[in-house]
């Protein structure tokens, strides 16, 4: 960052720039000249700052404080109040207990490595990206190890899949860079459409060259030459930023042909999705990639043997991505003191629902729901008892308070048979009725089911008829156990993982919260299913 | 031999080929495992789920996966029948019951499988007004679509994209509410579809279904009979069903679904109204209907007249490449032993009667050196002079297919035909100029050392004088001549030259010209300097047109050869004929058609007798045809409807068309097929061979046949190509001529080891400008040529509705630069005017001809008032068809 007396963030996501960021940063800028200041202190657009319902929200360092709800009237009496006079406008700040503004020692909880320059530099400056040890990793890389050493070190460090199934990085490099055929390629699965989940978006709008040097570090140590992007589709700014990091990148000679002056070329292009939950599957993602209908392919062949046309393939999820510059640059043994011994690192979650701080926040693996319910997430709103917590996305796994101290790491969460899934932890008080809540998980899935395959394409509808019969109360039989039924021949059946993770939900929802499920069964009309049915219909 | 692997199924072991699918192998083995997305021959999908099956403890969808060494695989158990049951019982919640009236019940998989797994109340099944609604599409002529009885299994898409090429259908939407359909929903008619039905063929359920069979019998109660597609010569086999002694539907093709429209769609004619059903005389003028008797004691009369008075050289006679080889056979036996005379020919002469001769003066035989399967084998494919998408429907797949798994397709056709989008190289040489460009690839194969020198030497002859040859045409000045440009030739020659394994397929492109010969023969020049032939994959392949082509060349319907290709000049081979049939024939070569027809003009034949043939369409300049008929003492037609050519009889004979009767048809590939009879033929309607066994029987030469197989066993004896080929052995056998003895396999690819001739012989030929070239007053060439919705003259297509509502007149291509100078629009109706005559037809303005050239349908009688009958090859009498200098301009006001 330039020195300056002051920075004045502005977090500019879809959100805010709905909310008017444009015209609050245009207000700022010209106040700032009117004023005087724009040498002294320094405009950041940024990307999210962690908080959100608060439409446009702009931080001041070195003082973090934090606004919300700003407008152009407003940031132009924070220019003059706060900036010129020193004096905070007490009245439009954000509570100190807001999502960022978490009490200092509950921020200091969270390690950040992924997030580590999000929301602190101008994700449209390369050279802030720079100042902050960008694209050392790479130049590390390429002038003092060999592709297979990064494959190696990536492999020592146990790197996870971030995308959610957790399978180590290390390994799928290998393959791809063993496999037989040319050329090969590097995707980055940038087709975040899990319910409730924003980790990737916070990556790609506030750091976007991270995930650029992680993709020329794949390429590097696969052999590959080429790598794309799939950004969903509605991830506007995320494209925009993206694609300006790539110039920039190629302007610096850190992507293209002979990047840093090596035998080493390697270019990436972005392309976006068209609004298909599926595509986020490798496989359907790979087909949509080809200009093809984006069904999900049958396994295997899997794509590191045969991916995009037919050829080697690295899919990698951008949060997967986004760790390996730092594993290259401070080493894979750095790395492992990071999180559990067979989950290293840290892992992004979007804390969201009935909590205090909602928002997106970094921890080490193996860090307890306990911790990032209750300390993080500043614990359940308004006073109310927690009722339960869906972990893992709309395919993940419903936990009861009992079960708050399971560790959140990929091997912990599968002896509970949960899944650590896209890191949506959605936080349900007392108030919630879990019938309700998993409704509205089956149409999601009723929705974006593909079509391709049988059980899922008319198991998806067969569910979402036997659970509306228990939202009115109307069932004749034995409703839940045909629902399992169902649940589990799609679990064996179904063609991609899609129709196969329903079980979960379902399975964990009865586990859980079986009472609740079998009055409903047995036609106790209750308020809140009854609402969501007006509400659909 | 491709390495096999074992593993077991059900604790059974099975050894297969390596890359065997699981669901393939357990068939093998007589195990059935459900499924309804899996079509053999399609890219397996998985997506239906049913064939699911426990690999090693794991489920994986046996259709998709490949057996290896030592799986064990099983295919049933409770766990698995719970599975599947569950699935269908998931599918058939929105599935319509309706399997009383439903025309695909009895052969509907789904059906049974509800049946075998006990479906008998459905638990899933959802609200009335959450069902999948939608209405029933008949918006085009053949195919009818049930979208509410679609289980979403994809088999026509892939049908559609795979095999023929079209990618007309596919999913849209998602999830519960996938449908197929085309895109933005249009009609078939309004998307590139060729109705080809292929979708309605691999469709499990009744979501597809041909519209002419609802509500026209169910499955138990129709019989099936095997027989051969009486359209084209690819020589599909094609299986009728059948309730009450009326076809219902047709079904089969190659692989048991690859069928055209026509062949599909087009049997309705067998039942058409107008179908003849009586023998006609004319008497005062008008054909009246007569008895059997009355009829042919007329015709035997007025023959034996003619003969006693003018010599048996004054009757000719024309036989049908569309009549079974049986009918053929006793056709050529009956003029040459009965009547006495050599003036017998067919409409080969207008088709491939160069590639007869081309074809047996380089290399021994004049038919396709390899089958149409094998061109899937090829690695490079050199198209010219064939529109094989629509002419020959099913090689087209072949040669897709082949494409598809990678071999280099050159296209070179002055018309951007179907093929030439998907070609690696397309050029569009001016018409007439292919002994020109064709010597230009052999040039630059040549001269850039691509040819077979080890080939050469060993297996042909006249290299020297060929090489002389072709030396005059480098490729600048082949550009000169043809107008293809240097470069583009130079990497067509090498495309060809240097694949591993490189065919050639031509047609009437390359033959129906004044120098149709040499053209051939130019082309046959190729095959012997890179040495692409005798193997698998390669060979010289002319496309034939009709139905039985080849089968009525191979019956000696030719006026030089007897049956088997016998000199008729060779008075041993004539002596082994006289012996058989106990008679002297006649030594002398007789006229062609076009030949006889300008004999009849002079008077010096008198009478003709013609079977299922109407040269008042498909012979050249029609007006001459018309004169030289009219001038006939007895024209007799066997047919089976009302031509223009019947018109002008003296004598109509109703005839059992295809479906009426036993015999064979020989295909383009040589191979040999049952013809079967399914229904009885309309009215008094005979087969060919009967009326003329009674025909000759009258006149003196009994013929007691009493089946075609009797028939076959004599053509057995005397032509040895077809000496090991009986009705018993087809029954069972796929038999290519040629099949010398019962215990020959037959021969799919010819001169593998030696050429029929003995050495390949290379030809020097040369290019010479053709008789019409452009000039002010005609500055057009016109050419002519096959569609897909029609056949032959139009006598059986133009009467079936939809094929006849889809094409229903006939039309000139010609290309939007032409057609914007001249002020005509598509759809307009122009006047194409050539040196015989002036018709008036719709303008069809499209870049599928190149400026200069103007293309018209044969099918219709237009063509070929336009045509000329003089300039035949001197070789082959081909009259030049695909060269007529004419003039295109708007059609005056009519008065």
């Amino acid at each position: 960052m330039k020195p300056a007396r002051a920075h004045v963030l502005v977090g500019v996501d879809d959100e805010a720039r709905l909310a008017g960021a444009d015209q609050v940063l245009e207000q700022l800028r010209r106040a700032l000249d009117e004023l005087g200041l724009s040498q002294e202190v320094q405009v950041v657009e940024t990307g999210t700052l962690g908080i959100s319902g608060q439409g446009v929200v702009v931080a001041v360092y070195p003082d973090g404080v934090f606004y919300g709800r700003v407008t152009p009237e407003v940031v132009r009496r924070i220019a003059e109040e706060h900036l010129l006079k020193g004096r905070p406008v007490t009245a439009l700040r954000l509570p100190t207990a807001a999502p960022v503004a978490r009490p200092a020692e509950v921020f200091g909880r969270q390690v950040r490595v992924v997030l580590a320059n999000c929301g602190v530099i101008d994700p449209e400056n390369i050279e802030e990206y720079l100042a902050r040890g960008g694209y050392e990793a790479l130049e590390k890389a390429l002038t003092t190890m060999t592709p297979p050493q990064v494959v190696e070190e990536i492999g020592r460090a146990k790197l996870r899949g971030r995308g959610g199934a957790g399978f180590p990085t290390g390994l799928k490099w290998a393959a791809v860079r063993n496999a037989p055929g040319s050329p090969k390629y590097v995707v980055c699965n940038a087709d975040e459409g899990e319910p409730g989940t924003f980790k990737d978006r916070l990556i790609l709008e506030g750091d976007p060259h991270k995930l650029v040097e992680g993709m020329v570090l794949a390429g590097y140590a696969v052999g590959a030459r080429w790598g794309v992007v799939y950004i969903r589709g509605e991830y506007s700014l995320c494209i925009a930023r993206v694609e300006k990091a790539l110039e920039q990148a190629r302007r610096y000679s850190l992507l293209g042909t002979n990047i840093l002056g090596t035998e080493f070329s390697f270019d990436v292009e972005v392309r976006p999705g068209a609004g298909a939950y599926v595509c986020g599957e490798e496989t359907a993602l790979l087909e949509s990639l080809e200009g093809k209908r984006g069904w999900p392919r049958i396994r295997p062949p899997y794509p590191v043997t045969r991916g995009l046309w037919g050829k080697p393939t690295v899919v990698n999820n951008v949060e997967t991505l986004a760790n390996v510059p730092d594993i290259i640059r401070r080493g894979a043994d750095w790395y492992r003191t990071l999180g559990t011994p067979t989950s290293p690192g840290t892992k992004v979650y979007t804390i969201l629902g009935h909590v205090v701080f909602p928002g997106l926040v970094e921890v080490p693996m193996g860090t307890t729901l306990r911790t990032l319910v209750y300390e993080l997430g500043g614990g359940v709103r308004d006073g109310r008892s927690l009722k339960g917590v869906l972990v893992g996305g709309a395919a993940g796994a419903f936990l009861t308070p009992e079960e708050l101290d399971t560790r959140l790491d990929f091997d912990s969460l599968a002896e509970r048979a949960a899944v650590l899934g896209s890191g949506a932890v959605l936080v349900l008080d007392d108030t919630a009725c879990i019938v309700d809540v998993l409704y509205s998980v089956l149409r999601f899935f009723r929705h974006e089911s593909c079509g391709q395959c049988v059980p899922c394409r008319a198991g998806t509808e067969a569910l979402v008829r036997l659970a509306s019969q228990l939202m009115v109360g109307s069932s004749t039989g034995p409703i839940l156990d045909r629902m399992v039924e169902v649940a589990e021949v799609m679990r064996a059946t179904s063609l991609c993982p899609l129709g196969q993770s329903l079980l979960l939900p379902l399975k964990s929802a009865l586990a859980g919260f079986g009472k609740e499920f079998e009055a409903h069964e047995q036609g106790q009309p209750c308020p809140h299913c009854l609402r969501s049915v007006r509400a659909y219909a | 031999m491709k390495p096999t692997v074992s593993f077991t199924v059900d604790g059974q072991v099975v050894q297969v080929p390596e890359g065997t699918r699981l669901l393939e192998a357990a068939k093998a083995i007589g195990i059935e495992i459900p499924h309804l997305c899996n079509y053999p021959e399609l890219t397996p999908a998985g997506i239906c789920r049913l064939c699911l099956v426990e690999v090693d403890g794991r489920l994986v969808p046996s259709c998709t996966t490949v057996g290896e060494e030592g799986l064990q695989v099983r295919t049933n158990s409770d766990s698995l029948y719970r599975l599947r049951r569950l699935v269908l019982e998931l599918i058939l919640s929105d599935h319509p019951q309706d399997c009383l009236t439903c025309d695909k019940a009895g052969a509907c998989p789904l059906q049974r499988y509800a049946y075998e797994y006990k479906i008998e109340r459905n638990r899933f099944v959802g609200p009335d007004h959450e069902r999948r609604h939608l209405p029933v599409r008949e918006d085009n002529p053949f195919i009818r679509y049930e979208p509410e009885k679609c289980i979403l299994c994809g088999r026509c898409i892939r049908a559609c994209a795979e095999s023929q090429g079209r990618h007309v259908l596919n999913f849209y939407g998602r999830g519960f509410h996938t449908s197929v359909g085309t895109a933005l929903d249009l009609p078939l008619e309004q998307t590139n579809c060729e109705l080809c039905g292929q979708c309605v063929a691999v469709c499990p359920t009744g979501a597809l279904t041909e519209k002419e069979r609802r509500f026209k019998g169910q499955e138990w109660e129709l019989k099936k009979v095997e027989t051969v597609c009486p359209f084209c010569g690819c020589g599909c086999p094609l299986t009728l069903h059948l309730k009450n002694d009326r076809i219902v539907r047709a079904s089969g093709g190659w692989k048991r679904f690859r069928l055209c429209v026509k062949g599909r769609f087009g049997w309705t004619f067998v039942h058409h109204r107008d179908r003849l059903k009586y023998p006609l005389l004319r008497k005062n003028g008008e054909l009246v209907r007569v008895s059997w008797d009355e009829a042919l004691a007329f015709v035997a009369k007025k023959l034996l007249e003619i003969r006693e008075s003018c010599g048996p050289e004054a009757i000719a006679g024309l036989a049908s490449a569309k009549c079974t080889n049986e009918d053929n056979y006793l056709f050529q036996k009956f003029m040459r032993a009965v009547i006495g005379t050599s003036h017998i020919d067919h409409c080969a002469r207008l088709c491939h009667a160069p590639s007869v001769a081309g074809l047996g003066m380089a290399l021994g035989s004049g038919a396709m050196t390899n089958t149409i399967d094998d061109l899937e084998e090829a690695t490079g494919i050199l198209v010219t002079g064939s529109n094989t998408s629509e002419a020959h429907p099913i090689v087209a797949q072949a040669i897709l297919r082949a494409v598809r798994k990678g071999a280099k397709l050159v296209v070179i056709d002055p018309r951007r035909i179907e093929l030439a989008h998907v070609a690696d190289i397309y050029l569009q040489p001016r018409t007439g100029t292919d002994v020109a460009w064709l010597n230009g690839l052999a040039h630059v194969i040549y001269t850039e050392g691509l040819w077979n020198k080890k080939f050469v030497e060993e297996r042909c002859e006249n290299f020297q004088e060929f090489r002389q040859a072709i030396l005059e045409y480098p490729p600048e000045r082949v550009e000169e001549i043809a107008g293809i440009p240097a470069e583009e030739l130079r990497r067509a020659a090498r495309a060809y030259a240097q694949a591993e394994r490189g065919a050639i397929v031509y047609s009437m492109g390359i033959t129906q010209h004044a120098f149709g010969t040499n053209n051939v023969l130019a082309l046959a020049n190729l095959a012997l300097l890179t040495g692409h032939i005798g193997r698998p994959g390669t060979g010289v392949n002319p496309l034939r047109g009709q139905n039985n082509v080849q089968g009525s060349c191979d019956m000696g319907c030719l006026p030089n050869v007897l049956p088997g290709y016998q000199p008729l000049t060779d008075s041993a081979a004539r002596g082994k004929f006289e012996r058989a049939w106990s008679v002297e024939l006649p030594d002398k070569v007789g006229l062609t058609v076009v030949e006889m027809m300008e004999a009849a003009r002079q008077r010096k034949i008198k009478a003709l007798l013609i079977m299922g043939e109407n040269p008042m369409v498909s012979s050249p300049e029609l007006c001459r045809v018309k004169e030289g008929l009219e001038h006939l003492e007895l024209l007799v037609v066997m047919d089976i409807f009302p031509t223009e050519t019947t018109e002008v009889a003296h004598v109509v004979l109703p005839a059992a068309s295809f479906a009426e009767k036993d015999g064979t048809f020989t295909n383009t590939e040589r191979r040999v097929q049952r013809v079967r009879k399914a229904v009885e033929p309309p009215g008094e309607a005979k087969a060919d061979w009967e009326i003329i066994s009674e025909l000759s029987t009258r006149m003196g030469y009994p013929m007691p046949y009493t089946h075609p197989e009797e028939i076959m066993r004599e053509i057995a004896t005397v032509a040895s190509i077809y000496g090991g080929i009986s009705h018993a052995r087809l029954e069972k056998e796929k038999l290519h001529w040629p099949c010398p003895h019962p215990d020959h396999p037959g021969t799919p690819i010819l001169h593998a080891e030696r050429f029929t001739r003995g050495k390949g012989k290379f030809h020097a030929v040369h290019y010479y400008e053709p008789a019409e070239v452009p000039d002010r007053e005609y500055p057009f060439i016109l050419t002519t040529g096959r569609m897909l919705y029609h056949y032959h003259t139009r006598s059986m297509t133009g009467r079936v509705e939809g094929l006849q509502a889809l094409v229903p007149e006939a039309y000139v291509e010609i290309n939007p630069q032409d057609a914007q100078k001249l002020g005509i629009s598509d759809g307009d109706l122009v006047q194409v005017t050539s040196r015989r005559a002036s018709v008036k037809v719709r303008a069809w303005v499209t870049e599928r001809v190149p400026p200069g050239t103007a293309f018209m349908p044969f099918h219709f009688p237009e063509a070929n008032r336009l045509t000329s009958a003089q300039n035949l090859d001197p070789l082959s009498k081909m009259a030049s068809l695909k060269c007529s200098a004419v003039r295109v301009e708007p059609a005056p006001p009519s008065p």
